[in-house]
């Protein structure tokens, strides 16, 4: 997991079309938190947007300190539950343009 | 049966102290008490201004916050940013007589924090800097609690037990819940004695610290991203380390009577003199304090509705003291929120994570009693331990158990007693024993060559000289 100290990050999807913008993150900011729960490849590049400070938090230690001190996860439980947030909001608009486009055919 | 005493909406805190212990308790007890749903004012007052540099606003300390409590508090959303780490350190070189021996963690980041507490030196004409103390003050605020610029004289209760404070001749207060974190000082001692009907006694002993200015190239040049260890240099010096910040290194001293006669002794010892820039005038020192460190805490700091966090309660033994702070301060929170804030609770909650620490202390003096007494005094047996880190230093994917150990113990980035596990797994000694024998023989291991550090340094001056035609 990488946590944001200064300066900010583009996070996008690389596809065939091309890159596919996310969102961009700055200070407190975190990203790779998912693979602290799953084995699944990444699923989202990051880059440095001009000078950024990142820090790397040891997945072992972290995990550990989680174990002792159950709340370290809730800022992680809070990201996901704002990111589901938007990802619920987006898929709901998507549906609806796609119910658009069903009409006019 | 024991009362309990909650807090609950619209209950008032008081934290005496603006250093770490006092703005992490305040920034947990908001952001707890958010969480949970209740809204509880929390005052801190803190004297100082730490907008000042030297000594006025500084809670004299080294200045390092470990790795692992980089990564903790980054994990907490509390993140140190460019203006407040004056250097990011990433590693540890160990200096002993003639030897030398640098180690580097596995991870190549420069994530330890090398900090000022306050706003930085005193030096005329000099920046002013973003400070450690003020920084986790703002954060505090931001949270929502309030910081009163008011020195606390006296502290009372009232017929119902609530706290009443007194800054001259203005009162605050009643309080539900009184925390302090005024570190060692005499004053906070005698005022809190009477409030927690119990004696305030610490035992301490005092650190020379002052800041050596260099320029920010030779910073670069000689010390590089690294803390500087000295494991023996004279008699009477216990424990030595430069750190470097900005254009300037920390000189840290502990020992017996840390004083100018130890400061020039050290700075003429080999050791620095092989280290640091050869036409440095070392009466440019700036800056200097005598900061109390604790080397016995208090046993239960606490009573109903009173709470001692930090320096003036439980704290580490010589490493990681804002560590220390951080994790009782959270659990002070934790335990004022959820379970309550009388004396009860605090037995029951708070003191068992303020054990946890105690008892690792215990180990942590097992640890350096073995180095003063043994390893400091024995320089074959000395040699061998640096041999054996260089040796694991130099095979990448070896096990580093040594390595890993000293650098816990000059980071303070693990439990004492983790070190000593890790000191005690088989092969290392034996592997230390050999390397010691070894040393009988041969010469001590030594670092980079310093003449080509030197010399590189001259060609360096003189480019810039030719650069700059008068």
């Amino acid at each position: 997991m990488f946590i944001i100290q200064d300066g900010e990050v583009n996070v996008f999807l690389e596809s065939a079309n091309g890159d596919i913008p996310l969102v961009v993150l700055g200070p407190g900011d975190m990203f790779g938190e998912m693979s602290m729960f799953t084995k699944q490849p990444r699923t989202a590049t990051v880059t440095a947007k001009g000078n950024a400070r990142v820090l790397t938090v040891d997945k072992r230690g972290f995990l550990r300190r989680i174990h002792e001190d159950p709340s370290l996860a809730f800022r992680i439980l809070q990201k996901l539950s704002e990111r589901i947030t938007v990802l619920n909001e987006e898929m709901s608009r998507l549906q609806e343009t796609l119910a658009q486009y069903e009409k006019q055919d | 049966m024991h009362e309990s005493i909650h807090l609950d909406d619209g209950s008032r805190v008081a934290i005496v102290g603006g250093g770490p212990a006092g703005s992490f308790t305040a920034y947990f007890l908001r952001e707890i008490c958010d969480r949970v749903g209740i809204e509880v004012d929390v005052d801190i007052f803190e004297a100082k201004d730490f907008s000042k540099p030297g000594p006025a606003g500084c809670n004299h300390c080294g200045g390092i916050v470990s790795e692992s409590l980089v990564q903790m508090l980054a994990s907490e959303g509390i993140i140190l940013p460019d203006a407040v780490v004056q250097r990011g350190i990433q590693a540890y070189v160990l200096h002993s007589g003639p030897a030398t021996v640098k180690i580097t963690p596995p991870v190549n980041e420069k994530r330890i924090a090398a900090i000022y507490r306050g706003a930085g030196p005193l030096a005329p004409g000099g920046p002013v800097r973003q400070g450690l103390d003020p920084h986790l003050l703002r954060l505090a605020e931001r949270k929502g609690a309030q910081l009163i610029n008011r020195k606390v004289h006296v502290i009372d209760r009232d017929s119902s037990g609530k706290i009443l404070l007194q800054c001259g001749q203005d009162r605050f207060g009643p309080y539900d819940f009184l925390v302090g974190a005024g570190g060692l000082s005499e004053a906070t001692k005698a005022q809190f004695e009477k409030c927690l009907g119990h004696p305030v006694r610490h035992k301490t002993t005092r650190a020379l610290i002052y800041e050596l200015y260099l320029g920010e190239q030779a910073v670069d040049h000689f010390l590089d991203h690294s803390m500087h260890v000295f494991l023996q240099t004279f008699k009477g010096l216990e424990f030595a380390a430069i750190i470097p910040k900005g254009e300037y290194a920390t000189v840290c001293l502990v020992g017996d009577d840390p004083g100018k006669e130890m400061a020039d002794t050290f700075l003429a010892s080999q050791e620095v003199t092989r280290l640091l820039p050869p036409d440095l005038d070392i009466y440019k020192r700036v800056c200097a304090c005598k900061p109390l460190l604790n080397l016995k805490t208090l046993d239960k700091p606490y009573a109903d509705r009173v709470a001692l966090v930090g320096d003036s309660g439980v704290t580490r033994l010589y490493k990681d003291g804002i560590g220390a702070a951080y994790r009782l301060a959270k659990s002070l929170a934790v335990t004022a929120v959820f379970q309550g804030v009388s004396a009860h609770d605090f037995d029951n909650f708070y003191w068992k994570k303020c054990r946890q620490i105690q008892k690792d202390n215990g180990y942590g003096e097992i640890i350096f009693n073995l180095g003063e007494g043994v390893i400091k005094r024995v320089s074959p047996l000395r040699y061998g331990i640096l041999r054996t880190v260089k040796n694991e230093q130099q095979k990448p994917g070896r096990k580093r158990f040594m390595s890993m150990a000293m650098w816990d113990t000059f980071t303070g980035s693990a439990p004492y007693k983790d070190i000593i596990k890790r000191m005690l797994r088989p092969g290392v000694a034996s592997r230390v024993v050999f390397q010691s024998l070894v040393s009988l023989f041969a010469p001590p291991p030594r670092g980079e060559n310093n003449d080509s550090v030197r010399r590189a340094w001259q060609a360096l001056q003189g480019r810039r000289e030719d650069s700059h035609p008068r």
